[in-house]
């Protein structure tokens, strides 16, 4: 596709009530419609294995470990959001890379961090992934290729720029995927680092984890525009909204937003609209939310609506469903007994590793294990 | 041989490394096709191609955090701030991306950010900051600032051969003031080891940047009343040279700092707090500071020479202490 038909195909103006706006073109469809929704019967599995595994450890973590006090610092989950980081990562190869963010458990799973590991994390243990230097979700791992984010949230939208550019420079068929959530596009560095990777057009995806709620910030007060998606249209690139509690429109979305990438065609916006079924974080009751849309949202519940679509098209059974579920609880209560036997680092190993020369032998964490 | 100024040994530095290192490149506001600002870059275009000399928008946190991700795919990122006063724009990405990364995940971040800073050519508020201890407090980034043209060479190479952020101040006011001759073969000036530009019995004073020629002006003067003043170009102000520092105090026993840094909060107050805790009982005087004044760099040539300090706010520190 030549860059100017790009640029056409990209913008569109509808006509509204009022004024028109400008909206976003969505990814172009596939040419061959891919049979029986293009999803073989071992990636249904896997993603309800991964939706699940998600659900149970961060039920763990959330509702019982910090509970009990094991896990000192803050906790943010993703309930009811993880369709988005297992449909859209599932599809990565080893050699991608992936900058998620707090809501995106599953997306680390499917790389291949381990459980254990990230309950050792939030346990501010040695075997966390930073060796107790941070905790919760601020984790990577380089040999799988996760980058951590910080909590300045959006941060991570010019590192993945910056990725992008090294694939573009090294002519290396890479793509990377970058998460966030609504609230953080209202940040200047979303803008910039969109902006940047635009212009250069590098392979990313643009995933957006638009639970309604920036903490208690409702959208309407965090955005003037009414989706994330709209935003495309400021960088020329193809911008849409899925329903982000079904793993099937993320995962045919992130398909053609990866292919596209790969291509050299340049970035996409995903825009997966979710809800965030409990408060920011572990501590937070989320009073200011209205009861009622807790009730809407539990009823389109990913991992129920998945195990609905399994069960109708014979793709598991609903014994095996349960098998599956069974086998993630054992592997759960393994992994936080694990985690537990876990020291804590040396009081002194705060002073290690700064810089390079003081880190010779190198403390294992996942930058560089 | 033929004199090279200190802009040009920045240049060759930079192109010398891209030849060495294909893993190298520059990106930034206008250092492709125009060769940077003060042309740091001219020419870099035409030898390595647009894909290792980026024109990036005018988006400074953007430059530097595409700088990170790069070099966590291995790349080797030269950032270039059009002037170093814009670094403020990406103070988050180096401060709580790149500072912390090692320390955090224990993966190293190898990015040079590097562009003019300093006074003395009436660029005003926004064009003449000396923004170095807003990083010199921040674990995890060194800071350099050389102010010869030998210096300047040698320590960009070692910036960017280094595994850790650097930040590099070059001062605008010397890119075509100062030059020498530079040797043909390849070195590095390591990061972390001052210079003694000037040695002397008497006195030291501690210094940087375009600081050390004042500091030289001044020392010549006082050679004739008698009093013979050390100079010590720090030239990497994270990590400090405490070593060259501490011998030469104990030495001379009367120090003073001075810099063209605002006073509260500048260097000379970290360095006072060292020689106190570390030397204390080798002093003969007060540890005292020559600096700009706490205000904004003015840009009107009367102000603006009021800001910066001069040979006569050296001379007088010099012979204050003279008197203990």
């Amino acid at each position: 596709m030549k860059p100017d038909r790009v640029r056409r195909e990209t913008t569109r103006r509808t006509a509204g009530a009022g004024r028109s706006r400008p909206q976003a073109v969505p990814l172009a469809p596939e040419e061959k419609a891919p049979e029986a929704g293009g999803i073989d019967d071992a990636t249904h599995r896997r993603m309800f294995y991964f939706m699940a595994l998600t659900r149970e450890l961060e039920d763990r973590i959330e509702r019982k470990l910090y509970r009990q006090g094991k896990i000192v610092g803050g906790v943010y989950v993703g309930r009811g959001q993880e369709a988005i980081g297992v449909a859209s990562c599932i599809q990565t190869r080893p050699e991608d890379v992936i900058c998620p963010s707090h809501r995106d458990l599953g997306a680390f799973l499917i790389r291949g961090m381990t459980p254990r590991r990230i309950l050792a994390q939030y346990m501010g243990r040695r075997d966390g992934y930073t060796r107790g230097r941070d905790g919760n979700m601020h984790m990577g791992d380089m040999q799988k290729h996760v980058i951590p984010f910080v909590s300045m949230l959006a941060d991570n939208v010019p590192i993945a720029a910056g990725i992008g550019m090294s694939f573009k420079i090294r002519r290396e068929p890479r793509v990377v995927l970058c998460y966030f959530g609504d609230g953080a596009t209202s940040r200047g560095d979303w803008h910039e680092g969109m902006n940047l990777a635009c212009v250069q057009r590098v392979p990313a995806v643009f995933i957006c984890n638009n639970n309604q709620y920036a903490y208690s910030t409702p959208l309407n007060q965090q955005m003037a525009v009414e989706n994330v998606a709209d935003r495309a249209v400021a960088y020329d690139i193809p911008g849409e909204v899925v329903d982000g509690n079904d793993v099937l429109a993320v995962y045919h979305s992130t398909r053609r937003a990866i292919a596209r990438a790969r291509d050299g065609l340049g970035p996409s916006l995903i825009e997966c609209r979710t809800f965030r079924m409990t408060g920011h974080s572990a501590h937070d009751d989320a009073g200011y939310v209205p009861r009622e849309m807790f009730e809407e949202w539990e009823s389109r519940d990913p991992i129920k609506k998945h195990q609905q679509h399994l069960v109708e098209h014979g793709i598991l059974s609903a014994e095996e469903l349960q098998g599956i579920r069974k086998d993630i609880v054992r592997e759960i209560d393994e992994a936080v007994e694990w985690a537990e036997q876990s020291p804590y680092p040396d009081p002194e190993e705060c002073l290690q590793g700064v810089y390079q020369e003081e880190n010779r032998d190198g403390l294992p964490m996942g930058g560089n294990g | 041989m033929s004199q090279t100024t200190y802009l040009e040994a920045i240049r060759q530095g930079i192109w010398e490394e891209m030849v060495r290192d294909e893993r190298v490149f520059i990106l930034g506001e206008d250092v492709a096709r125009y060769g940077g600002a003060f042309k740091v870059s001219a020419g870099m275009l035409e030898k390595f191609g647009p894909e290792r000399v980026l024109d990036t928008p005018i988006s400074e946190s953007a430059i530097v955090g595409a700088a990170i991700g790069a070099a966590y795919m291995g790349m080797r990122p030269i950032a270039e701030m059009q002037f170093i006063d814009f670094i403020s724009c990406a103070f988050d990405q180096i401060t709580n991306f790149a500072a912390k990364s090692r320390y955090r995940w224990g993966a190293g971040v190898p990015i040079v950010i590097r562009g003019p800073s300093g006074g003395g050519v009436h660029g005003g508020p926004f064009h003449s900051q000396n923004p170095e201890m807003y990083f010199v407090h921040t674990p995890g980034l060194k800071v350099v600032a050389p102010s010869t043209a030998y210096d300047a060479k040698g320590l960009i190479k070692a910036a960017i051969r280094d595994e850790d952020p650097v930040i590099y101040l070059e001062h605008k006011y010397l890119y075509r003031r100062v030059k020498e001759e530079l040797p043909e073969t390849d070195y590095i000036v390591p990061i972390g080891k001052a210079a003694i530009r000037r040695t002397g019995r008497d006195m030291t004073v501690l210094t940087y940047g375009a600081m050390v020629y004042v500091a030289l002006e001044a020392a010549a003067e006082l050679a004739k009343e008698g009093i013979d003043l050390e100079v010590i170009d720090l030239r990497s102000l994270l990590p400090l040279d405490k070593e060259t520092v501490l011998t030469s105090v104990k030495q001379n026993s009367k120090v003073f700092i001075l810099h063209e840094d605002t006073r509260i909060g500048g260097i000379a107050g970290e360095i006072t707090a060292i020689i106190c805790e570390e030397v204390f009982e080798y002093l003969d005087g007060p540890v005292l500071r020559v600096t700009a004044p706490d205000t904004p760099v003015p840009y009107s040539p009367p102000l603006e020479e009021f800001f910066l300090p001069k040979v006569s706010d050296v001379l007088g520190a010099a012979r204050k202490l003279a008197a203990y």
